[in-house]
């Protein structure tokens, strides 16, 4: 439906850019110099006018119109109905609202709902008609207006070019709209959590079992939120992968811009940043079917007890996810170490290694930290390999070869699958979310922060 | 490291005047050091091409047979007592008959020696559940086919067909093997009468998802994942590249402006799930958006990748060189003119390659899919933005939590397909960059 | 170490069969050679490098053609000529600098004291502790001043202990002149002194390895005239003890220094003498235009 309206609409608009482009020929008496702007200006002048109002109605009809639909409706319920608590009318609107868009309901309606359905459906066409309505007459009138305004003396350049500078500066605000976004979405949804579960138990309380009873009487029934089994579980992962990573990483980088031939980078280069394009979901596919029970034979071999969602597995390919991370920042970092340093090393007779451990690395260094603490958060915030890869149990351990869980997985267990979205349970995800967001918005800036300055010593 | 200085021969003395014999007794020491630490670098390079070449390979070759089928050739007898009673030919009752029993009866009439249920029901269990839904199929599109005896090629069940790729060993214990080996016996017998084959799996590019392994197929994730780039794409796009010119052309330097640049720099660092949490709170719970609808997901995921977009945008607009402006705004173009005229043409190949860069990063996200629901089981293709979906990346997640080795196979296969397309897009971006680089 | 893509070739055997070339009268051009005779005395009685037919190639471009010099010990020999002549160039090849840049390729003959540098057993490490260098911008380490100092007798191995090394320190600081401006301020970075004091700290780290030839590439061009001062007296002080290359591109600065002078021009050795002579009765004509102003 709405999909045609604005098929229309852009119709209408190029009609209106035609119509606009035509007048303006004809006011300027066959002389485009008589005008102050270009024909095609005042063409798309009178398509602004035709489009932009109609499309501001439609857009507030289109976040009106549901809620006072169904303001009507309520209001034409019988009154045993309407006087329902609130979260039974709730499911009550669902049922109304799932006839009105033709699902089954389960079971045998109410009369009063299925006629308060059809009133609805009713509701629904006539706003439907009225917008359609209402939208091309805002449409024409603006085609009207723009048409009659066109004169050889409008100064139609600068008003469409104000308007397109607007819409620019509109597109560039989305990026704040998504932090606010962010941030007032998982702090509500935080700040009611910690309505119900004190913020000291939160964050520093060693049980974490989400899982509240359905009935008052049952054991555990309030669950337990103590998040820093989770923390811990995270660090230990995260601190697995930045092991494998940091190494791995750092040396691929110092070989590649120190040591290799320019043919063998070009082909080494790409072909480790390869490891960076893989979907996570494969590296949590091959740290669940490949690694783990590698890791879990490899162990009972050797005598070990390992878990089959060993913290080890899980960071393990996290950790190779994130070297080509580490080596192309590093690689950056040090390239932009001047090359003056390395012939002032090599100058007083230095082998190249001497000469990387003790001149670049040391002048390398802030750079270097600054690129360990973004893979830091990037492997914080990881999901999928620890969702796939790493367990449920909250342990309290720094064993790799327990399973632990992590806040991210976390996350993920507590909003999927059914529940209604008030209970602790729920929003306890978007504590942990916020605490994730904090974390990883602190580690980004002061990695940014430390890379700019360590840039800015060299510039 | 070398620090600890090693005594020249010199012995005690202040340093001799001969550095020559100084330097030449530690040469040896140090050329040894120096062949280390680059056999140190040569090998974290070797472990990380390593990876590379492990997981292609342990990818490839799981996923590899899952792009074949095994079937079955069943002698079928179109009995019109049992789905044509009526001798009406009506599409009603044909489309309800019990084509089931048309395939029990042949069964049971290749292996007439097979008796009792137990028996028969593993008898049965060769056969996938779909074999029935492809008889009806052919009666549907050919009625005059009742009454005939028919050779028709049935899918066989996935346990038949994990056995014939040989991922069942025939030397396990019978206790641990899914197929016994009464049911060995058959599978022999089909084989030696040729009436068992491998063909290529068609299902699974063309159903969606199912219970049953040798029904599912890709298709409904893949036209989720069509739909949700398709809403990233008409969104982060457009609105990347307007921030991207306003920023680099027109706004001016001031603390709003600064606001922007260190959010977009900062969204690029957020955890993706942390964009999910935004999109159910914000779309689902908020705006009442559907849950599990592609519109949704596309949503989310425009945002994350707006910040690829914007920077890739910029960058390429400050590639263009300052002459062209000045060119430009020389001949009397506006400053809009001058961007949309010159500027933005020359710098469109560098943005383009950029947000099909993000786009490919957006087609392998699936964490923040999972917190808007597009994570459920859902069977039917979509047909819109609206409709329940999943995208590849989430079923593959979904897959892989599925035990029967059909389903890794075909998890596997999935990713192959998934690492396709991303090769496709990234060769595609490459390709572009090659093209229309410029060197000013 | 680096891939040798150095072609060390001995073309010319030792320094025995040189024979002393033609001297054209000042003022005639010898444009029509591939490359130009170098005018003057190339050899010194008692050389501490010698150089035979150096050339040197950055890919397809010759930088330099068929240089031959000596240089003497215990002297300072200046280089000069204007931007582009290839005395920077030769410079590095003294200490195997080049050895850095891939497309670099030299041929000819170059040795000090007794062994050929270029030669398959000389090792650059122990090449370059012999012969320091000083480059035009100073770049001390990222380090403290002491450790700046301390780097070179570090990797080499240089000293025993702790006190042997501060000795040494110290002892290459006072030779440099630094040591009354940083002698309470051993621990604070070397990039936190002012230019001037940058480097003398890079000509004392050059020093404290103790090399027999120390090369300058212009290394008061970066400087305000005094820390130009100073560096030249040091440069004076220094000659007691070591041998000496400076390429500069001040002429008053080689006049100041030097007792020899090397003028070269797009690759070419064009002159060699005593810098007195040099400056005041140049024998070729290139020479002359360029100590007269005329170009460069």
């Amino acid at each position: 439906m709405l999909s045609y309206l604005l098929l229309t609409l852009l119709l209408l608009s190029s009609i209106g850019y035609y119509l606009g482009r035509n007048r303006a020929f004809q006011v300027a008496g066959g002389h485009v110099r008589n005008l102050h702007s270009l024909p095609s200006f005042h063409g798309s002048y009178t398509a602004l006018w035709c489009g932009l109002p109609a499309l501001i109605v439609v857009a507030v009809w289109a976040f009106l119109q549901p809620s006072i639909i169904l303001e009507l409706v309520l209001s034409h319920l019988p009154p045993a109905l309407r006087e329902l608590p609130p979260d039974r009318l709730g499911l009550l609107i669902n049922d109304i609202q799932n006839l009105a868009n033709g699902n089954i309901v389960s079971s045998n309606p109410n009369p009063a709902v299925l006629a308060a359905a059809e009133h609805y459906q009713y509701l629904q066409r006539i706003g439907h008609i009225c917008l359609w309505i209402v939208a091309l007459l805002a449409a024409t009138a603006g085609i009207a207006y723009g048409w009659r305004a066109i004169s050889p003396k409008l100064r139609a350049r600068n008003r469409v070019e104000r308007v397109v500078t607007l819409l620019l500066i509109a597109s560039s605000t989305v990026a704040i709209f998504t932090t606010i976004g962010i941030v007032l979405s998982v702090l509500f949804e935080s700040i009611r959590f910690f309505h119900k579960v004190p913020f000291s138990d939160f964050l520093f309380g060693l049980q974490w079992s989400p899982q509240t009873a359905m009935r008052t009487d049952q054991i555990g029934s309030s669950g337990a939120f103590g998040a820093v089994p989770l923390f811990t579980g995270t660090l230990l992962i995260s601190g697995i992968a930045m092991l494998v990573a940091v190494p791995i990483g750092l040396m691929s980088a110092l070989y590649l811009s120190e040591y290799a031939s320019p043919k063998f980078r070009a082909i080494a280069k790409p072909a480790l940043e390869i490891l960076a394009g893989i979907p996570t979901v494969v590296y949590g596919f091959f740290a669940a079917l490949t690694v783990a029970p590698l890791i879990r034979d490899l162990g009972t071999a050797l005598g070990f007890q390992v878990a089959s969602e060993s913290a080890l597995a899980a960071g393990l390919v996290m950790g190779i996810m994130i070297i080509p991370f580490v080596s192309s920042l590093s690689d950056d970092v040090i390239n932009a170490v001047p090359q003056s340093m390395r012939d002032g090393s090599y100058a007083l007779g230095a082998t190249q290694s001497e000469t990387i451990k003790r001149v670049l690395l040391p002048a390398a260094l802030p750079g270097i930290v600054g690129s360990i603490l973004l893979a830091v958060s990037r492997a914080i915030g990881e999901t999928m390999i620890v969702v796939m890869a790493a367990g449920l149990s909250a342990n309290l351990t720094a064993n790799p070869l327990q399973a632990v869980t992590t806040v991210t997985v976390q996350i993920v267990t507590l909003l999927t699958g059914d529940q209604e979205f008030d209970s602790a349970k729920t929003l306890a995800a978007f504590a942990l979310g916020l605490v994730l967001f904090i974390v990883t918005l602190i580690l980004n800036i002061i990695a940014l922060h430390v890379v700019r300055k360590y840039r800015e010593q060299y510039e | 490291m070398n620090n600890k200085p090693v005594s020249p021969s010199t012995g005690s003395e202040p340093p001799s005047r001969d550095i020559k014999t100084i330097v030449n007794a530690g040469l040896k020491r140090r050329h040894a050091a120096e062949r280390r630490f680059r056999w140190y670098g040569l090998i974290a390079i070797s472990l990380g091409l390593a990876f590379v070449v492990l997981m292609f390979a342990n990818i490839i070759s799981k996923g590899y047979p899952a792009f074949w089928q095994t079937y079955i050739e069943l002698p079928i007898v179109f009995d019109p007592a049992v789905i044509d009673p009526d001798g009406q030919h009506d599409p009603k009752a044909l489309e309800n008959a019990d084509y089931a029993a048309l395939v029990r009866t042949s069964l049971r009439q290749l292996f007439p020696q097979v008796e009792g249920r137990h028996n028969l029901r593993a008898l049965y269990g060769l056969i996938s559940s779909n074999a029935p839904f492809t008889l009806r199929a052919q009666i549907l599109a050919n009625p005059a086919l009742i009454g005939t005896h028919q050779s028709v090629w049935v899918l066989a069940s996935a346990p038949v067909d994990t056995f014939v790729k040989g991922n069942i060993s025939r030397d396990l214990d019978e206790a641990h093997r899914p197929i016994k080996d009464q049911e060995i016996t058959w599978i022999d017998q089909l084989t030696t009468d040729g009436r068992l084959k491998q063909r290529f799996n068609t299902i699974l590019f063309n159903h969606g998802d199912s219970r049953e392994p040798e029904q599912a197929g890709i298709r409904g994730a893949l036209m989720g994942s069509l739909y949700t780039l398709l809403v990233t794409f008409l969104l982060s796009f457009p609105i990347g590249v307007a921030t991207a010119v306003y920023l680099e052309e027109f706004a001016p330097k001031n603390p709003w402006t600064d606001l922007i640049e260190v959010n977009i720099n900062n969204l690029a660092a957020v955890p993706s799930i942390v964009f999910g949490l935004l999109g159910l709170a914000v779309f689902i719970n908020f705006f009442g958006l559907p849950r599990s609808a592609p519109l949704v997901g596309g949503l989310v995921l425009s945002l994350m990748t707006l910040p690829v977009i914007i920077i890739a945008g910029r960058a390429a607009l400050t590639s263009v060189p300052p002459s062209i402006r000045e060119a430009a705004l020389g001949m009397g173009a506006s400053k809009l003119q001058m961007v949309g005229h010159h500027v933005l043409p020359l710098a469109m190949p560098g943005m383009l390659t950029g947000s099909i860069i993000g786009m490919a990063r957006a087609l392998g996200e699936s964490a923040p899919l999972l917190m808007i629901g597009m994570v459920a089981f859902i069977v039917d293709v979509p047909r819109s933005l609206f409709d329940p979906a999943t995208v590849l990346p989430v079923q593959i997640y979904l897959w892989a939590d599925l035990p029967e080795r059909a389903f890794v196979e075909r998890t596997s296969a999935a990713i192959m397909v998934l690492l396709g397309f991303m090769i496709l897009m990234n060769g595609l971006a490459i390709i572009l960059r090659k093209r229309f680089e410029r060197r000013w | 170490m680096n891939a040798m893509t150095i072609e060390a070739q001995t073309a010319v055997n030792g320094r025995s069969g040189q024979t002393m070339r033609e001297v054209p009268q000042s003022g005639v051009q010898i444009a029509d050679y591939d490359h130009r005779q170098t005018v003057g005395e190339i050899t010194v009685d008692n050389p501490k490098m010698s150089c035979r037919e150096v050339n040197v190639y950055y890919g397809a471009k010759q930088a330099l053609k068929q240089v031959s010099l000596d240089i003497g010990i215990n002297e300072v020999i200046a280089f000069i000529g204007p931007s582009g002549c290839g005395k920077s160039t030769f410079l590095r090849c003294l200490n195997r600098m080049n050895d850095t840049i891939p497309s670099c390729r030299i041929t000819g003959h170059i040795q000090l004291d007794e062994d050929n540098i270029y030669d398959k057993s000389i090792d650059v490490v122990q090449l370059r502790a012999r012969v320091g260098m000083v480059f035009q911008k100073p770049n001390p380490f990222p380090k403290s001043i002491y450790e700046n100092v301390a780097y070179g007798p570090r990797i080499h191995g240089m000293v025993n202990n702790k006190a042997e090394l501060d000795e040494l320190v110290f002892a290459s600081l006072e030779r440099a002149g630094l040591i009354k401006e940083v002698e309470n301020r051993m621990g604070e970075p070397g990039t936190s002194l002012s230019g001037g004091q940058q480097q003398r700290l890079c000509i004392a780290r050059a020093i404290a390895v103790n090399p027999e030839v120390i090369l300058m590439d212009e290394p008061c061009s970066a400087l305000d005239p005094i820390a130009t001062a100073k560096i030249e007296e040091l440069i004076d002080e220094l000659r007691e003890n070591y041998t000496i290359v400076i390429v500069t591109h001040s002429m008053q600065q080689a006049a100041r220094v030097s007792q020899r002078t090397a003028y070269f021009h797009l690759g070419d050795l064009i002159e060699v003498g005593e810098t007195d002579q040099i400056f005041t009765n140049p024998r070729h004509k290139l020479t002359e235009d360029y100590i007269t102003g005329r170009f460069g």
